[in-house]
Parts: C-alpha cells; sequence; structure tokens
C-alpha cells in the first residue's frame, strides 16, 4: 500500500498545503511518494524531499508544467496510478482543479475535502457548509482524495527521500496559461497565517479597511474579509474567508465587524481562539467566538492597537 | 453554437438543515428546494452568451428525481430553450453524474458546457473537472470571467492568491465562481413561457450508465459545536486573556 500525494509548489517553493496532505496520507498508512509536476521545479522537489514520512519524491519537468494546468499535470498522475492505493491532493484551488479529472480517468470516486482519516478507506468529510460531518467509505480500488488542509499538521521537516525523475507526459495543447494576477502583499498568505485580522460589511467601506492595517502589521497577521464584505467591494475576491471561499483554522482569528453568516462560521470556527468585536451583542459572531467585546469597532480597533503597543 | 448546463436540484440555501435523530443523513423531507445557486450563475452566464450572440441555443439538464423538473423549468425562465431531466431516485454521486452529462454531451454535441464549481449540499466540486476529463476537454474552473472568441473561450479564474487567466480551445468545460454574474430575478411571463419548452426525459438505463455509488456513507452526525465564551469589558481585558489564558499572542 503506497500513497501518492500530487505536490502544490511554484516551482521555486512548496506550498504549505502540500505539508499538511503528506500527515494525511501518512495517516492513511503505507509509503508515501510525492509528485512534483513542474517546469525547472528542483527547488520544490528538494523541499518535499524534506518532509518527514515522505519515502520518494517524483519530479515531472516539463516547460508545460509550469503553470498547474489540470489537463497536463491529471495526465501526468494517471500515469503513474498504477502503483498507488491512495492519491491524496490539497482541497485548495490547486488540487480541487486537478484531482477530480484524475478520479474520473481511473473510474473511481473522489472523496473531497477529507478532515480526517478513520481507516484506508473510511474518511470523514464535511457537508452542507459544515453543518454536518459525513463519515463516508469507498469500495473503489484506488482512494482519489482532497484533503482539507486545516484538519491536517503540516508534516515536519527533517526527512531526506530520493528524489527521482520519471517520465512525462504530453502536453494536451488544449488549454494555455495567460497570465496570471497575484495580489502582492508583504503579509501571511490566508490560509498559512498563524494570526488573521477579518473584516466585515460592519466595516463600512473599503478605505475604512485602512484601519485594521495597523493592527494586522503589529499582529503579523493575514488580513481577511467576510463574502458581504467582499461583495459589496470593499477588498479583493481572494480575502474571502468561509464555505465558498477560504478554510482557515489559525491559532487566533479576529472578526471585526462581521456578523457571522452560516457560510462564514464554516470558514473559520475550526481557530483555535476566536476574537469578535461587533456593535450588536445578539450577532451569531459571538456565538463561536471565546472572546467578545461588543461595541464600536472604530472605537475599539484603535484601543485595541494602543493597547498592544 | 450549443451551450449544455447541467442544474442541480438542491435544498435552498436560506434553509438551515439538520441531521437525521438516526444519523443516516440530512432531514430534508418538506424543506424547500431551489436550483444550486452556482448552476443559476451558470445558466445566466449561458443565457448572457445567447445574447451577446456567442450562443445560439441553451440546454439545460437535471439528473435526480421527478421534481427535478421544477429546477429546469426554472433554467428555462431563466433563459434556457429546452431541458433534458435524466429520471431515477437512486442516490446520484458525482462520478456517476458525469457519465450521464458524458452521455448527453456526446449526443448534443455542445460547444461548451456550464456548470457550477459545486453543490451547496454535498459540496464536492467534482462533476466538472470529471466531465471534462471523460471528454477529453480542457476546463477552466471557478470562472469569474468568460469571453468566446474565434474557436476559444478566455477564462478568468479565482485561484488562491489572486486571478489566472486561460485560454481553452472550444468545446470546454467551465465551472463557475459566485462573482461571474448575478442572475437576473425570473419574471412571471417568462415563467409562463418557460412550461411551453421542450423537456425530455430519458433514464439512466437510456443513456447506458451504471449509476451505483462507488462511496457509502456510514453515518452524518453534528459537527462539534463550539462553545460560546465570554464577554469582556474592555480591550486591556482582551489583550491580558489573550497573552495569558489563550496564549496566542
Amino acid at each position: 500500500m503506497t500513497t501518492l500525494v500530487i505536490a502544490e509548489h511554484d516551482n521555486v517553493s512548496l506550498k504549505g498545503s502540500t505539508a499538511n496532505t503528506v500527515t494525511a496520507a501518512i495517516q492513511c498508512g503505507g509509503d508515501v511518494h510525492v509528485l512534483v509536476a513542474g517546469s525547472n521545479c528542483g527547488a520544490a522537489a528538494q523541499a518535499a524531499a524534506q518532509l518527514a514520512g515522505v519515502a520518494k519524491v517524483l519530479v515531472a519537468d516539463a516547460a508545460y508544467f509550469a503553470d498547474g494546468l489540470a489537463e497536463n499535470s491529471a495526465a501526468q498522475v494517471v500515469s503513474i496510478a498504477a502503483g498507488y492505493s491512495h492519491i491524496l491532493a490539497p482541497a485548495t484551488a490547486y488540487g480541487k482543479n486537478i484531482s477530480p479529472r484524475v478520479a474520473a480517468i481511473l473510474d473511481v470516486a473522489q472523496i473531497s475535502e477529507i478532515t480526517k482519516v478513520i481507516s484506508a478507506d473510511t474518511f470523514e468529510r464535511p457537508i452542507y457548509a459544515g453543518n454536518a460531518i459525513a463519515t463516508v467509505q469507498s469500495s473503489d480500488a484506488t482512494k482519489v482524495i482532497t484533503v482539507r488542509t486545516t484538519g491536517f499538521d503540516a508534516a515536519a521537516t527533517g526527512g531526506s527521500a530520493a528524489v527521482e525523475n520519471i517520465a512525462v507526459v504530453a502536453d494536451s495543447g488544449k488549454s494555455v496559461f495567460v497570465s496570471r494576477e497575484v495580489a502582492k502583499s508583504d503579509r501571511p498568505e490566508l490560509t498559512a497565517a498563524k494570526i488573521i485580522v477579518s473584516g466585515g460589511r460592519g466595516m463600512g467601506s473599503g478605505e475604512n479597511f485602512k484601519l485594521l492595517e495597523p493592527l494586522a502589521d503589529r499582529l503579523s497577521a493575514a488580513m481577511g474579509a467576510s463574502r458581504a464584505a467582499v461583495d459589496a467591494g470593499y477588498v479583493p475576491n481572494d480575502w474571502q474567508v468561509g464555505q465558498t471561499g477560504k478554510i482557515v483554522a489559525p491559532s487566533l482569528y479576529i472578526a471585526i465587524g462581521i456578523s457571522g453568516a452560516i457560510q462564514h462560521l464554516a470558514g473559520m470556527k475550526d481557530s483555535k481562539t476566536i476574537v469578535a468585536i461587533n456593535k450588536d451583542p445578539e450577532a451569531p459572531i459571538f456565538s463561536v467566538a471565546d472572546y467578545g467585546i461588543v461595541g464600536d469597532l472604530f472605537e475599539i480597533v484603535p484601543a485595541l492597537i494602543k493597547e498592544l503597543g | 453554437m450549443k451551450i449544455l448546463v447541467p442544474v442541480k436540484r438542491v435544498v435552498d440555501y436560506n434553509v438551515k438543515v439538520r441531521v437525521k435523530s438516526d444519523q443516516s443523513g440530512m432531514d430534508i423531507a418538506n424543506v424547500k428546494m431551489s436550483m444550486n445557486p452556482f448552476d443559476e450563475i451558470a445558466i445566466e452566464e449561458a443565457v448572457r452568451l445567447k445574447e451577446a450572440g456567442v450562443a445560439t441555443e441553451i440546454i439545460a439538464v437535471s439528473c435526480g428525481v421527478a421534481q427535478c423538473q421544477e429546477t429546469l423549468r426554472t433554467a428555462m425562465a431563466i433563459g434556457a430553450d429546452r431541458g433534458y431531466l435524466v429520471e431515477t431516485d437512486a442516490e446520484l454521486q458525482p462520478l456517476a453524474v458525469a457519465k450521464l452529462l458524458k452521455a448527453l454531451a456526446d449526443k448534443e454535441q455542445p460547444s461548451l458546457i456550464i456548470l457550477g464549481k459545486q453543490a451547496i449540499d454535498d459540496d464536492s466540486n467534482q462533476t466538472g473537472q470529471m466531465l471534462a476529463a471523460m471528454l477529453g476537454w480542457p476546463q477552466a474552473t471557478f470562472a469569474s470571467k468568460v469571453v468566446v472568441a474565434d474557436g476559444k473561450v478566455s477564462v478568468t479564474r479565482e485561484v488562491d492568491g489572486g486571478l489566472e487567466i486561460l485560454s481553452l480551445t472550444l468545446p470546454a468545460i467551465i465551472t463557475t465562481d459566485l462573482r461571474l454574474n448575478e442572475p437576473r430575478y425570473v419574471t412571471l411571463p417568462n415563467i409562463m413561457k418557460a412550461k411551453k419548452k421542450q423537456l425530455d426525459n430519458v433514464k439512466p438505463a437510456d443513456l447506458g450508465v451504471d449509476v451505483a455509488p462507488r462511496v457509502k456513507t456510514i453515518k452524518v452526525v453534528e459537527p462539534a459545536q463550539r462553545s460560546a465564551g465570554i464577554i469582556v469589558p474592555d480591550v486591556a481585558t482582551l489583550v491580558a486573556k489573550l497573552k495569558t489564558e489563550a496564549k496566542v499572542i
């Protein structure tokens, strides 16, 4: 029994989601191999080799793997799938794009966004926006799975797996990467941050989000938002925390001017400590918060920054 | 060109569903059902492409129980020209749905299939990608902008950390994200018109598809509830608690 992990990376570095996925792979039992399909992706492969618990890193290096196109990445996974009992990918935009293609070609089901490994064929996964947890058992020969990264700790480093180049599949030629607009920020990435400062509709405007910046700076936090704030155009789409946005579980989540709609709670309720600042004492966010302050955020946030020094 | 749009009947997004006491699933008896919101966005996008003169015909498909007809009529009221109901009472999982849709795509030969990125009941996020792989077509998931020109479709995708633009050779698969468009309200005259549109009923067996589930649900339970904490009077208390009690700063 061997598990293959599809690495998420940008050729030069390995994304943190890969380390969480390796932990889930270890729990499936058996050896763990990691596939790094990329272009000049030696550095990412080396990073994968250093994850504790990884027995082997397979490198598929070709120019047309540079941008993680699903058609090519999935074909590469399928080309080596025969040797594996489990194929795992992180349940990120990257992994969700590739993994179902692999499952379909292998004619097996995919089990999406697992949060727990019960046994080699049985897993837990949230459904209905996290309002229920289903325990599901797969009868397929190969288990194709995406892993909710917040459900598993990141694998430690300190490993020294063998790195092996493998034969690459041909370019599908049907999709072409045109461009990427990555929001530039000195802050940590939302899904990897230890602390998140998040604003909601109560912020009132995009301009007012600037008020949160010194707080995020002081705490070295990432900045997030509720869907209401994103839909109102206050902040970019990729700030959205929630069922249809990013699922996060930092050690500290500070919700400011966020009422706490179900779809938002689905994205952050696994945070270790939750702080809520809201003027409405009845706001649902207080039902999940460890510490709440009822009051005007435009007074509380500056006071909080001052108190932190 | 023809566009195929699959639509799923799901529990309305405003309904708070509960787990059945015997843990066999969710209690969805007598709750309001609606079209999956992402699928509504998919239909709207297809209709806009038709209004822009890019598409000529929109075919909606729904797989499931007889009541999925209502979902199809809604799709037609938004602007789909005709529909297929792939009728079955069996539990349908994404792999089976993708196979049913592939059979219809083989028959109808659309240039574009637009699907919602995920359904809000099982949150699988699989069907579009699976269908693309089965058809051997390129895909652009999580779309926030779609432009069709010269046998290609340029799609802006919402990915972690920003946006990405792909160019796909048609035929292709697109899955919708929330911000692709805002679906129009369905008007009464359009609801009346939709009732007269063609709706074909087929069975999975007619399409030669085995829909047997591959994944068994053993139990469904409520998630562990987070208990509410305390309201603190001021920021000084908050900071002190975060430092000494929660030890997170």
